[in-house]
């Protein structure tokens, strides 16, 4: 894939018009009408979990979530952190996910740098170990690391088997979202800060990691989304620790307390924010 | 020319002071750069994957827990046949499942890519929402939806357009339908790559040699869509014969798939010999169709991972 391609893809400005429909038959709804029938197929299970966050669902014992919608309450985002165990699932994850997503965009980065801009010996096998480590199932990579905790005996399993865990399988997302911004660089811009007398140290500073910076973020966005939402392979290398997911998984089989889905609207109000958030950064800096 | 084929560098864009030096370090700045990361990922992605293999030719007492190295194959051959119908079932549902995910994700990704204009991005952004929730609450959370008295079986049975009986979780509709949403981005993700990546000019081109808008799709779209119909096919078909979190919140006691006998055995029986080679054999299948991939479009292909 050559660099323009690159460029055109990732640039907003340049998006090639839609094609000319000359039909004007009914026919012509049919595609835009499946598409949003299927967003609303997509969206379908958050609406529930979102409105059955205020689903006033009657109070005894431990009130579990039903089928049925109750009525409206706000006592479940009042009574947030009602339910210890899940509070420190919850904590556990929000404890994990940043350090798993800072070292993986660290450790990643620098791989989508070398792969993005070199042409050296052994890239090609990195690269399938890169595209391997997404393709692979979850299931294969959680007990390839549980055997090997097994055998090692160590670390202890928990917190620290989770988040080297989740740094392994972070790392290859950042490398390519890093490579693909690196391979659409201009590289006069580098060649011209040379020029300049700018040694290579101060040209990657100056020039080259502004240039990368909304990749470095969005793969530190997505190691971190990553590593908060995992439960397959969390769920191999975690013990008797609970991360959100792996704890609400093992609440199912009783019941879902209904502060499972205030959480879950919360996360989903961030995770929100941020997309939109960053949707607006990119267009103004393609602007600018 | 030596020094352009180690590095990738057009020698004249070199500081010509700094001469040899400068290119050695060059050449040595990708080593360095992929070190950490690499040494990272050998040690928690290849060599886990190797121990596994080991593991899996272990054998040993389930009662004392003590497994001893001695290429015991027939881990393989007793799991084979002792969950042949797990492992049937876990490829057929998963057949039904990406065939499913591709039918569902192709015309809406089309859409997207060749009519959503300036809202192209918006509307995948609204397709990937949805995936901010983990998966084991959307999991959850279809499973009331699709509860015998939820809110969609519910008023219909109220209503007496449904029989009372009318029921689909536990059922193989409902862990099909569940992998299926669950794995859709996954099938939607590498196709809308592909398909925006089709130069809009070989449409017009078709069109202007008198071709239908059918035989431009059959004979342009179609054929230049085909790599991301293959690493859908890639990221969809292999992880969704995996899983389990679907039959388990979803299904019942018929609809027990080869990931929940992998799961049971590795964290609940402990035998992990018999569970590693379980899992084993759903790595193979990965490593063929990864190589297969890699072999006909090369590693650096990103239709894979460019949206990511």
């Amino acid at each position: 894939m050559s660099m323009a391609e690159v460029a055109a893809a990732r640039s907003t400005g340049t998006e090639p018009a839609p094609l000319n429909e000359p039909r004007k038959r009914w026919t012509r709804f049919i595609l835009p009408g499946f598409t949003w029938l299927m967003i609303v197929y997509l969206t379908l299970p958050i609406f529930v979990m979102i409105m059955w966050s205020f689903n006033d669902i009657p109070v005894v014992g431990s009130p579990r979530q039903t089928p049925k919608f109750w009525g409206f309450t706000l006592h479940w985002w009042r009574d947030l952190f009602g339910i210890a165990g899940l509070s420190d699932a919850l904590k556990t994850s929000l404890f994990i996910a940043p350090i798993s997503a800072f070292a993986a965009t660290a450790l990643g980065t620098l791989i989508g740098l070398a792969l993005g801009r070199y042409r050296f010996r052994g890239k090609a096998p990195v690269n399938f170990v890169i595209f391997l480590a997404i393709a692979v199932p979850e299931i294969v990579l959680g007990s390839s690391l549980l055997s090997m905790f097994v055998l090692a005996q160590a670390p202890p399993i928990g917190k620290i088997t989770i988040l080297l865990s989740h740094i392994g399988f972070s790392i290859a997302f950042v490398a390519v979202t890093v490579r693909a911004r690196v391979q659409g660089l201009d590289r006069a811009l580098e060649d011209a800060a040379q020029d300049l007398f700018a040694n290579p140290v101060t040209t990657f500073f100056k020039i080259t990691l502004p240039l990368i910076a909304p990749a470095i973020l969005a793969g530190f966005l997505l190691a971190f989304v990553l590593s908060l939402d995992d439960f397959v392979i969390t769920n191999f290398v975690s013990g008797t620790e609970s991360t959100f997911p792996v704890w609400v998984y093992g609440a199912t089989r009783i019941g879902l307390p209904p502060q499972v889905n205030v959480m879950g609207t919360l996360l989903f109000g961030a995770g929100l924010f941020l997309a939109v958030l960053n949707v607006v950064v990119q267009r103004r800096r393609a602007r600018s | 020319m030596a020094t352009e084929a180690l590095t990738g560098q057009e020698p004249a864009t070199e500081p010509p002071s700094r001469g040899r030096s400068y290119a050695a370090r060059r050449r040595l700045a990708p080593l360095w750069l992929m070190t950490p990361g690499g040494v990272y990922l050998l040690v928690f992605l290849i060599i886990p994957m190797g121990i596994l293999v080991y593991t899996s030719l272990q054998s040993g007492g389930a009662f004392s827990g003590r497994f001893y190295f001695d290429w015991d194959f027939a881990n393989y051959t007793d799991q084979i046949v002792q969950y042949e119908s797990q492992l049937i079932r876990s490829v057929t549902y998963s057949v039904i499942v990406t065939i499913a995910c591709l039918l569902l994700a192709y015309p809406m990704t089309y859409w997207i890519a060749f009519y959503a204009g300036r809202w192209k991005s918006s509307i995948l952004l609204l397709i990937l929402l949805p995936f901010f929730v983990s998966f084991v609450i959307r999991t959850v959370q279809w499973r009331f939806l699709l509860a015998d008295d939820g809110i969609l079986f519910g008023p219909l049975k109220d209503l007496g357009l449904m029989s009372d009986s009318f029921h689909v979780l536990s059922t193989p509709y409902a862990v099909v339908a569940g992998i299926t949403y669950n794995f859709l981005p996954f099938t939607a993700l590498p196709l809308y790559v592909a398909l925006d990546r089709i130069d809009r000019s070989l449409v017009e081109a078709a069109k202007d040699l008198y071709s239908s808008r059918w035989e431009a799709f059959r004979h342009v779209v179609w054929p230049l869509s085909l790599p991301g119909v293959f690493a859908a096919f890639l990221l969809t078909f292999v992880p969704a014969t995996g899983d389990y979190v679907n039959a388990a919140i979803l299904g019942g006691p018929g609809t027990t798939m080869i990931g929940n006998i992998i799961q049971a055995k590795f964290l609940s029986e402990l035998n992990y010999p018999e569970a590693a080679a379980l899992s084993v054999i759903l790595m193979v299948a990965m490593l063929i169709l990864a190589t297969a991939y890699a072999r006909v479009l090369g590693t650096e292909d990103d239709t894979l991972t460019a949206t990511i």
